[in-house]
């Protein structure tokens, strides 16, 4: 072949697979997955948060999991973040004298940070061996341990750095809140809600049916700071008990209605989500953009069929003349 | 017969053993992380799960192998075997840097004794790329092993079984074409999951694929040429620099098509101004240009082409630009957001200096002992 035969064949066909991974790479990408009817969730409300760690140490005791210490006072449990030994955590915003609760300046307030279980999840999507999934009815997002090879894939595809693995040990797994629905736990089968939840003295963290808790959450949106407003706790569709408060400044915006398609455990703050360590994130699920490139690249593997036949039509006749060259 | 010849001479050599020295160091190490979890040894974390491990051994590593993928495309596809020379070292490289790329997904699996689940089909997720780039990259690696058998069955001689392989080898060639191209893309679809913590300029969403697959391309003839120049400096072959310039004009294609298509992606996603921004990502993404355009201004020059020297020089700055952009997209700019930060420890780059360290000593031993290296008078 020609020096010009031969690059004018390469730049053609070389500008063909250029072109038809970028057409299948451009290709429209799904959806967002919708809110489950009957999905299960929570909504904390940080205003109403007084960073007693009731729940971290209730969840612990729920899923059998060691106490955190660093230092020598023993307040229950000194988790500064999600761990292998952590699933569900207490932080606190500050700023400057920290002296007011729920003030942007000067102020201080708390945020809990536990699996959101996301209407769709980015860790479910990415996991190779289906060992992230999510409940068809109740939209909680489970792990299991037993098929999952511990590519962490998990943990770089979620939005909320959720997943934890236990890096201390030879056999360890990923650790994340299953609403203490996981084998051996069962309290949401049962009939009981979530151990942080129940835990939860204030009804900061209160549990519930996603539908519920966003009109309860959309309710809170409406009310004038100052007025008295009478809070539940427990679970919103049939709360323990009731106590009055007045109605702190909300910021407008219930976390989880929209984010990256939603989650079905929200937050509503009086500090904006920003400076509480919630993500950047747009409407659109990340999940969303990459299954729909990956299914367009490798939708019924009819793309690659077609390229190895051509491919090796072309090595067969490029190589028919060799064996006498050799 | 093949013009093909082993090198022979003594294997234990001063450099092969300094080489053995850091692999056992990376061994030890590798013992601990068995024995004692991954915790002990390497520094990721919850934000930063996926260390050097990972994007250095496995990301990189096989964008760096890409030397046989490269070549296959270009002399089986085009050119009828016209750079038989430069086809065995090229596949020997592969196959190694494969191997151990799969080697090193391995370890840095946390539940490695697990593995096999990923190839019962029962358990696959079609939306995952990890899925993808697992199966394609193990049966590649089967492909390769097929690919470079010929190599051993001439050093035994059985030529029945050479000649009966030979007779379906274009498949496997296919093949060997085709799951690269898979992988390779999917190690970029990796990136779209991760959404904001992938930074802007290196954030494309669908066009991870198409730029991951160029940025192999070009580490892939990178390799060919850098490999095929330094094995003819260190084992006294003759120059083949005029066979490696034509490689070189391909490798401008690539360069151009990946630097226009980066930043035309820039201006179509509205982040053109970012690439001033004068912050990190923004310095980053400037050496990384740098490293994409340098080789280009060489290689576009046939008086600088003609220069065995300044070729090297290409190609280690190809393959540079290259590893820098998987490297600044996976690790340098990744923001998993606040709390959260990575530098590898002394034992995790240890254990990445070993493994690099075996596929030296492994190349050299093959080498030495296999019939891959081409006689100098015919290249």
């Amino acid at each position: 072949m020609k020096r010009r035969e031969f690059l004018k064949k390469s730049l053609s066909t070389g500008t063909a697979t250029l072109c038809t991974v970028a057409a299948a790479g451009s290709a429209e990408a799904r959806e967002n997955l919708k809110p489950k009817e009957d999905a299960i969730g929570m909504l904390y409300d940080s205003t109403l948060c007084v960073g007693c760690k009731a729940c971290v140490y209730k969840c612990k005791e729920v899923n059998g999991m060691p106490p955190v210490q660093e230092s020598e006072i023993y307040a229950w449990d000194e988790a500064r973040d999600l761990s292998g030994d952590t699933m569900n955590v207490i932080k606190i915003y500050q700023d400057g004298t920290a002296a007011v609760k729920d003030s942007e300046v000067d102020g201080f307030a708390f945020e809990k940070r536990s699996c959101m279980h996301c209407v769709d999840p980015g860790c479910v999507s990415v996991c190779p061996v289906t060992a992230m999934r999510q409940d068809p009815i109740t939209g909680i997002v489970t792990h299991h341990a037993d098929v999952c090879i511990g590519c962490r894939n998990c943990m770089v595809g979620c939005p909320y750095n959720v997943p934890q693995f236990e890096y201390d040990d030879a056999f360890g797994q990923i650790i994340k809140c299953q609403m203490c629905n996981q084998k051996g736990v069962e309290r949401i089968d049962k009939g009981m809600m979530t151990g942080c939840a129940e835990a939860c003295p204030t009804g900061a963290t209160l549990f519930g049916s996603r539908t519920e808790l966003m009109a309860e959450a959309k309710r809170r949106m409406d009310l004038k700071a100052g007025e008295i407003y009478n809070y539940p706790r427990g679970d919103v569709r049939t709360p323990d008990s009731f106590h009055e408060k007045e109605v702190p400044e909300y910021k407008k915006h219930i976390w989880g209605e929209t984010e990256a398609g939603g989650t079905n455990v929200l937050h509503i703050s009086s500090v904006s989500f920003d400076k509480l360590g919630m993500p950047p994130l747009g409407d659109r699920s990340a999940a969303s953009i990459a299954e729909g490139v990956q299914h367009s690249l490798y939708s019924y593997l009819a793309l690659p069929a077609v390229a190895l036949a051509g491919l090796a039509i072309t090595v067969r006749r490029n190589t028919d003349d060799k064996e006498e060259e050799l | 017969m093949s013009a093909h010849k082993a090198l022979g001479g003594r294997i234990f050599t001063l450099p092969f053993m300094i080489l053995g020295i850091i692999a056992a160091i990376g061994i030890y190490y590798m013992a601990q992380r068995f024995i004692l979890g991954m915790g002990t040894v390497a520094n990721i974390n919850g934000g930063f799960p996926w260390g050097i491990w990972v994007v250095f051994d496995v990301v990189i590593g096989t964008g760096l192998a890409c030397g046989g993928y490269a070549l296959a495309f270009t002399v089986y596809l085009f050119n009828k075997g016209q750079y038989h020379p430069l086809v065995r070292p090229a596949l020997l490289a592969s196959l190694l840097g494969y191997a151990l790329g799969g080697f090193g997904a391995i370890f840095d699996m946390g539940r490695w004794w697990q593995f096999y689940n990923i190839v019962l089909p029962g358990n696959w997720n079609f939306n995952s790329a990890m899925l993808e780039v697992g199966l394609c990259v193990a049966l590649y690696i089967l492909v390769l092993i097929i690919e470079f058998a010929p190599v051993y069955l001439e050093k035994i001689g059985a030529k029945g079984l050479l000649k009966s392989l030979n007779k379906v080898m274009f498949f496997f060639i296919a093949l060997g074409v085709l799951l690269p191209t898979m992988h390779q893309s999917s190690l970029g679809s990796l990136l779209i999951a991760m959404g904001y913590k992938v930074d802007p300029l290196w954030q494309s969403l669908q066009f991870q694929p198409l730029l991951a697959v160029i940025s192999a391309l070009v580490m892939g003839y990178s390799i060919v040429i850098f490999e095929a120049s330094l094995s003819n400096v260190s084992f006294g072959g003759k120059s083949e620099t005029p066979l490696l310039s034509v490689l070189a004009k391909v490798a401008i294609g690539l360069l151009v098509a990946f630097v226009v298509i980066r930043m035309i992606i820039l201006m179509i996603q509205g982040k053109f101004g970012l690439i001033f921004a004068g912050d990190f990502s923004s310095l980053m993404f400037m050496l990384e240009m740098a490293l994409f355009i340098i080789p280009l201004f060489i290689l576009a020059s046939p008086a600088r082409r003609q220069n065995g020297g300044k070729l090297l020089i290409a190609a280690v700055s190809m393959l540079f630009s290259g590893a820098l952009y998987r490297f600044n997209a996976f690790l340098f700019t990744f923001d998993p957001g606040p709390g959260y930060s990575y530098f590898p420890s002394a034992s995790e780059i240890m254990v990445t200096l070993g493994i690099i360290a075996i596929e030296i000593m492994a190349y050299l031993v093959v080498v030495k002992t296999l019939p891959v290296l081409h006689s100098s008078e015919q290249a």
